[in-house]
């Protein structure tokens, strides 16, 4: 068991060195450091600017090893500096990265948590209603929602949400951000409904396949065959099997809980991670993108190995080898 | 004797399209109490889903309906959901085909024996426990006590075998349906298990209806035989009298396709053709397509029961004319 | 140099000539292996209404895609018109312009009142800059088909060309791909798109590349999976046995045992990619002339007193139609070929 943590960590540190090479082939190969003044400084600025500001923020060296410059180049930089958290400053305004991060975390994690959670339990118990009353009018009618809730994109829940909940009936505000837990709610709960609703029908359907998989097993019928009821089925031999695929969809979401939504708090005013990086999209910031799509990664390699090692834990099957 | 099961005119159809198709078409048997009986048949002929119906688990869309599906004095048919499921585990139990998955992986084999117990008496989980111990025991499940606490994927196929059939035993059920509890095993284990199936039959007087397709199996437990082709019962009467005097063509042409009986040499016997569709069953007799004595009634009408011998009673046409020996037709009639 | 190819009204005119062509040959193909024939029937059967949505938007596309220069009279106010291409949807809805926003069929400007050019005319109203929303709409689906069925097409294959190789061969290659598969999986997909779209060149062609780069690991596991289980096969071994070569094994054995999920993994993708391609233009990241824009300047519409609905309306209806046609023709194909439903005729 050792063995294999060891193994899957290997593989995750191999994977982060991967990730770190395709964004410096993005970042430095796709687009060269000339570009990234320009599109800071603007196009027409004079060469001894452009030179200036790369000298700023650090992209005045070779990009890649060469002689003479074996590890003072950009490409070793991009390493060193990425793996020890070293995240300099902002392309766009010179601000030190790391205390965005710190500042745009907390209210990151307001909005996506208690969204994940009431998604969640909303998911699940709608999926077993549903696996209850499978083939009847209930289960076919929630599937048909379920596809129309698919179909309408999220921005259209955004619009709509703001529109009418915030609009005409004025239950919560449209937008905006206060500290302090007594206020905050105000502001979280509109962005909190567009999104557990937007999300709703691809839940409901992923559970809900969960669930019929194991409804039809054989040991199903075999519980039925010694006289146990449907609901005790469901809960008690149904549901810890699908625990497990549940578990690795749950799992596989922390990652995000941290980066937060772009849309919903761009569209909601609440300055958390995803409006840091939806203000570099809009001012270029290369420095702060890289960043952010590092740190996802990390958390999501990290999410990975945790999911694998959770499944040994959760199913008898692989746990005792 | 008095019938513990009597099953009349059991018709178990799904739909297909706008019609609907009965894969088991009006049949009937009777068991009595502690009696043996073997559903024998091919694949796909409605023997599997004979013992469903009698459980009344037919999967959805499947309807199940009877003249009569009587088992120790209740009309099945007529219970409500909640009553059928008070019956089921408890007055009739069953074990299934495949050991391998009808045991639920993420739960200790002693937990889901204990169930049996706790769904039908009120009964502590201790006395429970104790009780799952005891069957294990008895089903001879070495090293009971730790068994209790393993998973299902920790136990050979045989093994799992014996918890399905402990879990079976556990409520001292009247009948015991067995669906080929033997097919997916080993040979050596197989005996085993019909060993054991054997023993517990003779202990606890427990009534078996035993699905299968292996006439071997047939010979080892059964009482009394019922031969099912294409959803309707070809034949059927005491294990000696259909053995050895094995009246429907059908009967007849799957004892001789038994490889033991060829000489070296001789060339196998096989019954020419394969078993229709539901959705093309013939008019008359369903076995008229590939039997060797088919003539002209045979396509037309289903042929009633002709009874030839104490209680034996076989379906077919040619058993009101004189016997034309059969081998010789046979013979012909070879590819 | 590739924007100018890929924006040249002759490109589009032969690859709408390809697409037809290819569909025709799909369709007779299909029509000559049974299986795959009662299958699609079934399909269709399922869901008549939304295949036939579906078709329509196709067609609607593909009218946008056709263009050819010339056509328009020398009288006609608009000279400029008489050097650019113009498609067949142009020519049959388009050309009629106002100043600024007016509601539907209505006969006078919305916001300041003066009398319209076409009065009575516009049938969802125009926008901020005086076009008619329906035609606007109406060209929308062929940058949504663009996007999703376009990419799709591009990543599909390499998915399933790389897929099939690493399952196959395993050893280095699988290593490889596992490796580049895993790396590219384990950056959040939206971050990794808005970064990349970033970093490109802005256009069209662009933007489908940072989605379909983000979008074809799903379908690599997949297909990497399905092709290790598919290898062990008996007829495989079979097969190899007989001394076939390794692309013979791969074309006759493999590959048509996982149509159907290429099938099935299409319809999704799509999907998903109409539904990206609406988030990147809300972040004004996205292609010009979608309906996620038009959703996008919703934002300020909705807003305004009296509101601009109309917009967002047609926006709304064309995004929202074609993504639930898509998932319900998706799920009647699922239904037709998964082996559990498939005997329930509808």
């Amino acid at each position: 068991m050792l063995a294999y943590v060891v193994r899957r960590t290997c593989f995750g540190a191999l994977v982060v060195l991967g990730v770190l090479l395709f964004l410096f082939l993005l970042f430095f190969g796709v687009t060269s450091p000339d570009d990234i003044a320009r599109r800071a400084i603007g196009d027409k600025a004079m060469p001894h600017v452009i030179e200036q500001w790369k000298k700023n923020h650090g992209y005045d060296k070779p990009r890649l090893p060469g002689p003479g410059h074996l590890t003072d180049n950009l490409l070793v930089e991009h390493y060193r500096r990425m793996l020890t958290f070293d995240f300099g400053k902002s392309d766009a305004d010179n601000t030190p990265i790391v205390d965005r991060l710190k500042h745009g975390a907390v209210p990151s994690l307001c909005l996506t948590v208690p969204e994940f959670l009431l998604g969640l339990l909303l998911g699940i118990w709608s999926a077993l209603v549903v696996a209850l009353f499978r083939g009847t009018y209930i289960d076919k009618s929630t599937t048909i929602l379920c596809v129309v809730l698919m179909s309408v994109p999220i921005l259209l829940f955004i619009i709509g949400g703001q529109y009418l909940i915030g609009k005409q009936l004025r239950w919560f505000p449209i937008s905006g951000w206060e500290r302090g837990s007594s206020a905050m709610w105000r502001f979280l709960a509109l962005p909190v409904i567009v999104g557990v609703l937007s999300g709703f029908g691809g839940t409901v359907r992923f559970y809900r396949t969960v669930f019929l998989d194991e409804v039809y097993r054989d040991y199903v019928r075999t519980a039925r065959a010694k006289g146990a009821g449907d609901m005790r089925i469901l809960l008690r031999h149904v549901l810890p099997n699908a625990m497990i695929p549940v578990l690795t969809a749950v799992v596989m979401e922390i990652p995000f809980l941290f980066t937060g939504s772009l849309l919903l708090e761009a569209a909601f005013g609440i300055p958390g991670l995803g409006s840091l990086t939806v203000d570099a999209i809009n001012a270029n910031d290369f420095a702060t993108l890289r960043t952010m799509v590092f740190i996802g990664s990390l958390l999501f390699v990290a999410a990975q190995i945790m999911t694998d090692i959770g499944y040994t834990l959760v199913d008898p099957r692989v746990r005792l080898e | 004797m008095t019938s513990l099961l009597e099953v009349e005119g059991l018709t178990t159809s799904f739909p297909a399209g706008a019609r609907s198709v009965a894969v088991v078409d009006g049949i009937s048997f009777s068991l009595a109490a502690g009696e043996v009986l073997a559903l024998v048949g091919e694949s796909g002929c409605g023997k599997s889903m004979t013992a469903l119906s009698v459980m009344r688990l037919v999967p959805r869309p499947g309807q199940v309906a009877a003249k009569r599906l009587w088992l120790d004095g209740k009309e099945l048919l007529a219970l409500s959901v909640p009553q059928m499921r008070r019956v089921r585990g408890s007055s009739v139990a069953m074990i299934f085909q495949e050991p391998m998955t009808s045991l639920n992986p993420v739960i200790r084999v002693g937990w889901q024996v204990m169930e049996s117990v706790l769904l039908h008496e009120s009964v502590s989980k201790r006395a429970a426990r104790a009780r799952a111990l005891d069957l294990f025991r008895r089903v001879g499940i070495p090293d009971p006590n730790h068994r209790l606490d393993a998973f299902p994927h920790q136990l050979s196929g045989g093994l799992k075998q014996r918890v399905m059939i402990a879990m079976a035993l556990a409520t001292h059920p009247k009948l015991l349906i067995a669906d080929e509890p033997t097919t997916a095993l080993d040979v050596t284990i197989q005996a085993q298990i019909l060993e054991l199936l054997r023993e517990v039959q003779r202990e606890s007087d427990t009534a078996i209806l035993l699905i299968t397709h292996d006439l071997g199996v047939v010979n080892e437990l059964a009482d009394r035989i019922a031969v099912m082709y294409a959803g309707k019962v070809a034949e059927q009467g005491s294990r000696m009298d259909v053995l050895k005097n094995p009246s429907h063509p059908y009967t007849k042409g799957l004892l001789r396709a038994i490889p033991a009986l060829a000489r070296k040499g001789e060339r196998l016997y096989e019954i020419t053709g394969t078993v229709p569709a539901p959705r093309d069953f013939p008019r008359g007799c369903r076995f008229c397509t590939r039997c060797p004595e088919a003539f002209e009634p045979c396509a037309e009408r289903v042929p009633e029961a002709t009874t030839v011998g104490p209680a034996h009673e076989a379906y077919c046409h040619a058993l009101g004319t004189p016997p034309v020996g059969p081998s010789e037709r046979s013979h012909e009639q070879r590819p | 140099m590739v924007s100018a190819l890929t924006n040249s009204h002759h490109t589009s005119n032969v690859v709408v000539l390809l697409l037809v062509l290819g569909g025709l040959w799909l369709g007779w193909r299909v029509k000559r292996n049974e299986p795959w024939h009662d299958a699609l029937a079934d399909a269709f059967r399922r869901g008549p209404t939304a295949w036939c949505v579906l078709g329509l938007y196709v067609l609607v596309a593909l009218a946008d895609s056709v263009a050819w220069k010339g056509g328009v009279s020398a009288a006609a106010p608009d000279q400029v018109a008489r050097f650019e291409a113009k498609s067949l949807l142009d020519r049959a809805v388009g050309g009629k312009t106002e100043k600024s926003y007016s509601a539907p069929l209505a006969t006078r400007e919305f916001a300041r009142d003066r009398p319209l050019v076409r009065p009575g005319t516009h049938l969802l109203g125009t926008d901020k800059l005086g076009r008619d929303v329906l035609f606007v709409t109406l060209k929308g689906a062929r940058v949504a088909l663009l996007v999703g069925g376009f990419t799709s097409l591009i990543a599909i294959p390499l998915a399933l060309l790389f897929g099939v190789l690493a399952g196959y061969f395993g050893k280095w290659i699988d290593d490889g791909v596992f490796f580049v598969m895993s790396t590219l999986a384990s950056m959040p997909s939206v971050l990794l798109l808005v970064a990349m779209i970033t970093a490109l060149p802005r256009g069209t062609i662009w933007v489908c590349v940072a989605l379909g780069v983000t979008s074809w690991v799903g379908f690599c596991r997949l297909a990497r999976g399905e092709t290790f289980k598919l290898r062990e096969l008996d007829y495989v071994n079979a097969a190899r046995a007989l001394g076939a070569s390794h692309a013979r094994i791969i074309v006759r054995h493999i590959l048509p045992n996982l149509l159907h999920l290429v099938l099935i993994r299409f319809v999704l993708l799509f999907s998903a990619l109409v539904l990206s391609e609406a988030v990147l233009s809300w972040l004004n990241i996205g292609v010009d002339g979608s309906w996620g824009q038009m959703v996008a300047q919703a934002k300020n519409e909705l807003s305004r007193d009296p509101i601009v609905w109309w917009n967002v309306a047609g926006a709304t209806v064309g995004l929202v139609g074609l993504l639930l046609s898509i998932n319900v023709v998706g799920d009647t194909i699922r239904d037709a070929l998964d082996p559990r439903t498939r005997g329930d005729r509808a």
